[in-house]
This record gives structure tokens, sequence and C-alpha cells, in this order.
């Protein structure tokens, strides 16, 4: 009669879904996100539209070819997908850089390998790491915050002829806290002396400094990071190993020489650690599945960001960190499963001690 | 009393609210009963009656066979009006071989064993026997024959005897509601059980969300100083026999092995029940409290009907639908299998019949995974279920096998988690079923090889007998030549 039998129980369910979980983290994104907006104005919420706007484009386009439902490109992965990328560009760049590193994204990094859930690298940080290398300067021109309605934010008119003119205003460049301590490095200056003309790190927590969207204001990044653990969307094991693994690193090496190495809190307050930690290394279908997995994950982000930071030609390492880790994830999981119940680690029976009769 | 955490678990809307007030009402004697041969694990029973014969009520209707196999009783008097095949309440909705049985509507017990006068003097193996011959099977769901699981005080070293008062599935409060009716009757059950196992020490456990059962177990239990009755934290599977033992005793179960071999038993409230109306009064089972719930039922209820009423009877005594349902479920919603239909008769280890809206069972089309690891935390078990999924999807039941998919309890917690709806638990099913075959079949052909083996060594045996014969012969002809030619 009634009963179509089909499938085993269970015959309820949870009241997660996908779609559920992705409007979430954006709705975790937003206070950031709208407080960037007011710091970097027009020219940010222009690129910021266009960088979302494509990924979802492609996303839909994608879905056409591979003749899957159209429903996937409103499930909020693309949006997300987008929406972190913009976080990661500097908030002047021209439109092209969107809308390509969306290209990077959606196309390339998330639909070649089979579309949600397959994708080996996190298409954000793909899309970043590919506009980086082949655009390096319009990569790294970063400007000062010019707060909307302020005397120096540029109208609507001047936003759209630096998004969609590449009519960028020479004057206002400034070196993030991160890249300013490398360059005085690279010329001889102790760290010792360069930090004294970097923000503090009270400014840096709140935002009033130079770098991305999501670089900017750790403490909002924090609260909306805080609102997916209570939410359980993510848990503390991955930020907690990149922060961290971050921390130790720095704290260890400005201990051994202070001229040469910046300290552990410098490296958790600068360049996009908490947007890394919080929202990106938490990237659900790139990184472990496991608690302890997700752990030795996010250490392992954290000190290939610290090692990238201090040695390599990047002043920022915290996308390439976690690309790196990324194509771990298959091995970390390995070995990282849980004990299962009345087993051993290695999955033998657990002895019975003496209880025979 | 100390518990012991266990890993994972979840909370799902429990919904036992609709339920969980209403006192245990019996069913009227619908117009006919169906008694299938097989209401348990094991054997099916074989069939003492004949067409037309009348029978009364506690008369065994059928013998168990063999060491793993349980008796049937008829539930009422009346008349044996059929022996045939009709459906099971099982999923694949195949007959097997049933007793139909009209009542006369008086309800006559037949001439019962005599009540075991003094039972905690008696020698285990009687109660053992009587509890085997009462057609008494777990009553949590599983069937499994309740005596052979009385038997093993003989073959381990036991301390404790579980009682399982949890009831972690949701809408089910069948066993909430004969803890807070029939108190004393489950505790004198729960004596006998531990006297007929050897065992010092009782343990009631039962999930804090019924805090009624749980005083009226207390005070039931107040006089016996090895009885403790234990709240147990809310948290689905709370109810499965080795997170239970878990969360009691601390002990964890060896993969492969018994909650025996590491001292405990675990049994069923109900089942206590009816141990106590087999060795009290000889009384068999026949009759069990029935959970009817769920959003399309009109009226939920918890009834007490008689083995091999119809599903249909009982939905038609809570007032039929209130709506079509989405689902119609044996048992709880988490562990339950799905009813082949209304038609299907009431059997010993039915502890629900739900009638589900589409709003309760909540389908949704699977999308893909999104590796959220939430399935990870919360398998009781330890296992993976992400992976496992993915080898099974690719049909290596190998590689399932290596991360434990036999392990797996179904308890459904993953499948219920899961964002993206996968069935997971309809995937280790399925892969448990394949491995299975995939065992018998490599067993057999083991033996077929050995077979094989023992034949080619017979034959050859055979004509290496029949050479040395001939030579025998042979040998013998020309002995006689020789003698012949020396004469």
């Amino acid at each position: 009669m009634i009963n179509a039998i089909n499938k085993s129980g269970p015959f309820t369910h949870g009241a997660s879904n996908v779609q559920k979980t992705m409007y979430t983290v954006l709705l975790a994104l937003l206070p950031a996100t709208a407080f960037n907006a007011y710091l970097f104005g027009w020219p940010a919420l222009l690129l910021f539209v266009v960088t979302v706007g494509a990924c979802v484009v492609i996303e839909a386009g994608c879905l056409i070819l591979a003749d899957q439902p159209m429903k996937a490109a409103f499930d909020g992965s693309a949006v997300l997908t987008g929406w972190l990328l913009a976080m990661s560009l500097p908030p002047w760049a021209p439109w092209w850089i969107g809308a390509l590193g969306a290209v990077f994204a959606i196309a390339l990094a998330k639909h070649t390998f089979g579309g949600l859930g397959q994708n080996m690298f996190n298409p954000a940080m793909v899309a970043r790491v590919a506009l980086l290398v082949s655009f390096p300067v319009v990569m790294t021109a970063w400007v000062l915050p010019h707060p909307l309605f302020s005397a120096s934010a540029p109208g609507l008119g001047d936003a759209l002829a630096i998004t969609f003119g590449g009519q960028m205003p020479d004057s206002v460049s400034a070196a993030s806290a991160l890249g300013y301590v490398k360059t005085e490095l690279s010329r001889g200056i102790p760290v010792t002396q360069s930090m004294a003309h970097v923000p503090d790190l009270m400014d840096m927590a709140l935002g009033f400094r130079a770098g991305s969207m999501g670089e900017t204001s750790a403490i909002l990044i924090l609260a909306g990071g805080l609102f997916l653990m209570a939410r359980r969307i993510i848990s503390w094991h991955t930020p907690l190993g990149v922060m961290g693994g971050l921390f130790l690193m720095g704290t260890l090496f400005h201990a051994i020489d202070p001229a040469r190495y910046t300290d552990g809190m410098f490296h958790v307050m600068s360049g996009a650690t908490f947007l890394g930690a919080f929202f990106i290394a938490t990237d659900y279908v790139t990184s472990p599945v496991s608690k302890k997995g997700q752990l030795v994950f996010g250490a392992g982000v954290g000190v290939l960001t610290w090692v990238i930071r201090t040695y390599a030609g990047y002043p920022e390492g915290m996308a390439f960190a976690i690309l790196l880790m990324n194509s771990l994830t298959p091995i970390i999981d390995q070995y990282t499963r849980p004990r299962a119940f009345g087993r051993t680690l290695k999955g033998e029976p657990l002895p019975l001690a003496g209880r025979d009769k | 009393m100390k518990l012991f955490p266990i890993r994972g678990g979840i909370h799902p809307d429990y919904r036992k609210e609709q339920s969980s007030e209403r006192a245990i009402v019996a069913l009227p004697l619908p117009a006919l009963l169906y008694i299938p041969l097989q209401q348990h694990i094991g054997a099916p029973a074989e069939v003492l009656v004949s067409e037309g014969q009348a029978v009364k009520k506690g008369q065994m209707i059928a013998r168990s066979t063999g060491a793993i196999s349980a008796p049937q009783h008829a539930p009422t008097s009346g008349t044996v009006k059929a022996v045939t095949e009709i459906p099971a309440p099982h999923p694949s909705g195949l007959a097997q071989t049933t007793i139909v049985i009209e009542p006369d509507g008086r309800d006559e017990w037949a001439e019962l064993p005599a009540a075991i006068a003094d039972p905690f003097s008696a020698d285990p193996q009687t109660i053992a026997e009587r509890v085997a011959q009462s057609g008494i099977v777990g009553m949590g769901g599983a069937a499994f024959p309740s005596a052979v699981k009385l038997n093993l005080g003989s073959r381990f070293k036991l301390d404790t005897l579980l009682l399982n008062g949890a009831e972690c599935e949701p809408y089910l409060t069948c066993d909430d509601r004969v803890m807070r009716e029939h108190a004393g009757e489950i505790v004198d059950g729960a004596r006998i059980m531990a006297h007929a196992l050897g065992v010092p020490r009782v343990v009631i456990a039962i999930e804090d969300n019924k805090p009624q059962a749980i005083a009226a177990m207390t005070e039931a239990a107040r006089a016996f100083a090895e009885i403790v009755v234990a709240g147990v934290p809310v948290q689905y599977p709370m109810g499965s026999e080795r997170h239970l033992v878990q969360a009691i005793t601390g002990r964890e179960t060896p993969a492969k092995k018994l909650t025996a071999d590491i001292g405990v038993v675990v049994h069923n409230v109900a089942t206590a029940r009816a141990v106590h109306h087999a060795v009290r009064f000889g009384r068999p089972l026949v009759a069990r409290v029935v959970t009817v719930s769920g959003g399309a039922v009109r009226e939920a209820n918890n009834i007490e009907a008689p083995i091999g009423a119809r599903v249909a009877d009982l939905i038609a005594f809570c007032g039929g639908f209130a709506s079509e349902p989405a689902s119609l479920v044996n048992g709880g919603p988490m562990m339950g299998q799905p009813l082949p239909g209304l038609d299907v008769p009431v059997i010993k280890g039915m502890s629900g019949i739900l009638a589900l809206t589409a709003g309760e069972t909540n389908t949704q089309p699977a999308s893909p995974c999104i590796r959220c690891g939430t399935c990870v935390s919360i398998c009781p078990c330890g296992l993976v279920p992400v992976e496992m999924a993915a080898f099974i999807r690719k049909d290596n039941f190998e590689a399932a096998a290596r991360l434990g998919v036999m392990d797996c309890v179904s308890c459904g917690s993953c499948s219920w988690v899961c964002p993206s709806h996968i069935p997971l638990v309809h995937y280790f099913n399925y892969a448990k079923g394949m491995i299975n075959a995939q065992e018998r079949d490599r067993r057999k052909n083991e033996q077929t090889k050995v077979l094989a083996e023992a034949h080619t060594l017979r034959v050859e045996k055979a004509a290496e007998a029949r050479r040395a014969m001939m030579a025998a012969k042979k040998a013998q002809a020309a002995a006689k030549t020789e003698e012949k030619a020396n004469a």
C-alpha cells in the first residue's frame, strides 16, 4: 500500500542541511565584511559585488555544462567562495581581478574536480594564489582605510573609475604591516626598529590598517568565528591549531633572535591569520574530517604560514600554507581516524583480561 | 551512581509527549489473529495445530526447533482458522507461515504450567526452561530468545544484570509506561533473572527524560539492596546494548565479543515483566505493549495488544489516520524497519507503530558530501561513515570492511545528522549484506573444495586398492603356476 520501501532508517532527520550551513557561515562573515566595506568605501563594495556575482554566474555555467541541477548554484557554496575570495583581494583592485579570480576558483579549482565536495584545494585560495603569482603588482596594491563618508573617501563616481576604469590613485597606496617589516628587513633594518612604525596591536585588532578586507578587523572575524563555534558549524580544533602553531613558532624564534624575527603576537594579529584560521582553514571540503586531524591540519597551516612569512619571498603565507596542507588532507585523514568501539587504535579487538570462566 | 561517558551520539527531537501520558489500554479482541512462526532471531517454530482445531489462551501452537528458537502460543481462545502464508512485518514483505486464529470471545486460559513456587531456590536451569517454554524473546526490538541469554551464567563469569529501560528511540513510550504502571512486576522479573544468571547485582538504567519511570522503579526496588536504579543521560543511542554497558560499568565490550564476556547480561524491562508472568503464573508471552504514535495518527496510544493483531486494528483503535502518512515504521524512527503495509501482525519484538508525516521524516534528496565531518564526530562506534560510504558507492566492500563497517550498529546517527541527507545507514546495511553474502560464498567454495579433495582422495584410494588386489591375484596365480611346475 502506501509504503514504497526503498530505504533503511532513520525515518527522521535533523534540521541541518547544506544550504543552512553555508548561509550560517555567510552570516558570520557579515559583520566583518560590513565594517570593511565601511573602511574601504565604494571601490571595495563594487569589487565585492563583482567577485561574488561572477562566482555565482560561473557556478551556474559549470552546472549547465555538467548537466547538474541548477539548485546547486544557490546552495550558498559559490557565494561563500566568492565572498572569501573578495575578502582576500586588495579592496581597490580592478574589477577583472575579481572576475578572473572567480574563473580560477569556481571553474578551475572546483568544477574541474567534479563540483561541490570534490575539490582537493580551497577554491578561494587557489584563485588568490593564482592572481598573486600572475599579477603581483595589482595584488599587492594596498590602501589605507578611507572610511565611507569621510573627507578622503572616494565617492561612487570615483569608485567606478577605480574599480572599472583602472584609475588607481597613486598617492593612497600603503604597505601592510607584514610587507613593511619584510621590506625593511631586506634593507638591513632589524625588526626591533621597523616594528616601531607598524600600527600597534590594538589598531590591528580593530582594523585601522592597510590590508585586504579579510585581513583587517581581527575582532569582528573572531566574533564571527565564535558564532560559528556556538552554532557547531566549526569546532575549536582548526583555529587553535593555526593560531597555536603560528604563535609558538613566532614566540620561539623571536626569543632566539628578536632582531631577525617578529614576535608571536604580531604574527597572530597581522595578515590574514584570523580569517584563515576561522573561515578558510576550516573549509569542510579541503580539511580533515576528524577533530584530531583538524588539529594536526591547523598546526601545519600555522607553522607553514610562519615559515613562508619569515623565509619566503611573500610577506603573507596563509594562502600558500592552506593549499600545501590541503594536499596533505587525505593522508592526515588516514592517520587520524578515531579508535573504533571495542578495538585498539590498530583495529584489533580489545583484549579480554582473563574474564573467561 | 557513577556513570561513564559514551562516545558521540545525537539529540534528536524525542516527540515522546505525544504518547507518554497515555496510560496502557488493552486492545479489544480483533476478528482474527495472525501468529507468524518466526517472530524471533533463530529457527522458525514448528506448527503443532491444524485447521479447525480449538485452542485456548496460552496453549502452545508451535514449538521451538533447535537451540536458538522460540515457541508460539495462542493469544486467546478460539479456533485455528488456517495455517497459511501471509506477509510478515519485515521490509521484504515476503510471506511466511502464519497461524490464523479466530477468537471465540471467551478469552479462556488453557491449563498453564504450574507457577514456580519459590523461584529463588529453584535451579537456574528450571527458570531458563520455563522462559524458553513461554516463548519469551527480547522485547526491546531484537527479539533474541531470552532463555539463551539466561543460560550465559554457566559459560561466563558474570557480575551484573543490566535492565535496559533507556528507551532512547524518539516517540516510543511503551517501556516508559510499563515501568510506570508495572514497576513491581519488572523488579520481580529482574530478581528472578538475576538468580538464574547467578549475578549479585542488578542495574536498571533509564534515560533521565523519564522521571516518573525512574521514581516508580526506584520505589519498587527500594526493598532490594542488590538492585540499583540509574538515571542515564539523554543521549541517543544510549539504549544500544554495548553503549549502555559502557555507560553503567565503564567496561568496553571488545569487538566480536558479547557483553557477557565482560560480565554483563542485558535484558529489556518488558522482557523482565514477561519473565515474571511466566515464572509466577505460568503465563506465556501472548501480548505486548506497543506505542502507536506519529503525526499522521489521530490519537497516539500505548496499547497492550495480543500478538497477531493486525497493525490496521491498532491504527483503527487510535481513530485511524489524521493525514496520509509519509512513512510507516515498525519500531522507533531511528532503528525501526519500514512496515510493508497495514495488514501485517503485531509480533513480539514490535515496540512501536509510527505513522509519520512528511514534516516529521524530513526526507530530502541527497546532495554531494561536503566532508563536514559531523558523522565522524557523532559516530558512537568511532567509525568514519564518510569514508566507508565513499568506498561502498564504488562497491569496494573490502575497503569498507577494513574501515569497520561490520562494527556499525546501524544506530542511524550519521544519517540523521548528515547535512547532505546522504542515506549512510542504507549504504552500510547494503555493504553488510554484500559482505555476509561474500563470506557465505567463500565458505561454500571452501567446503566444496574440501569435499572435492576428499572425493579425489577416495577415488585414488579405491584405485590403489584395486591395483593392490590385482597384483595380489597375479602373485597368487604366479605362485600356483610355480607350484604346478614344481609338482
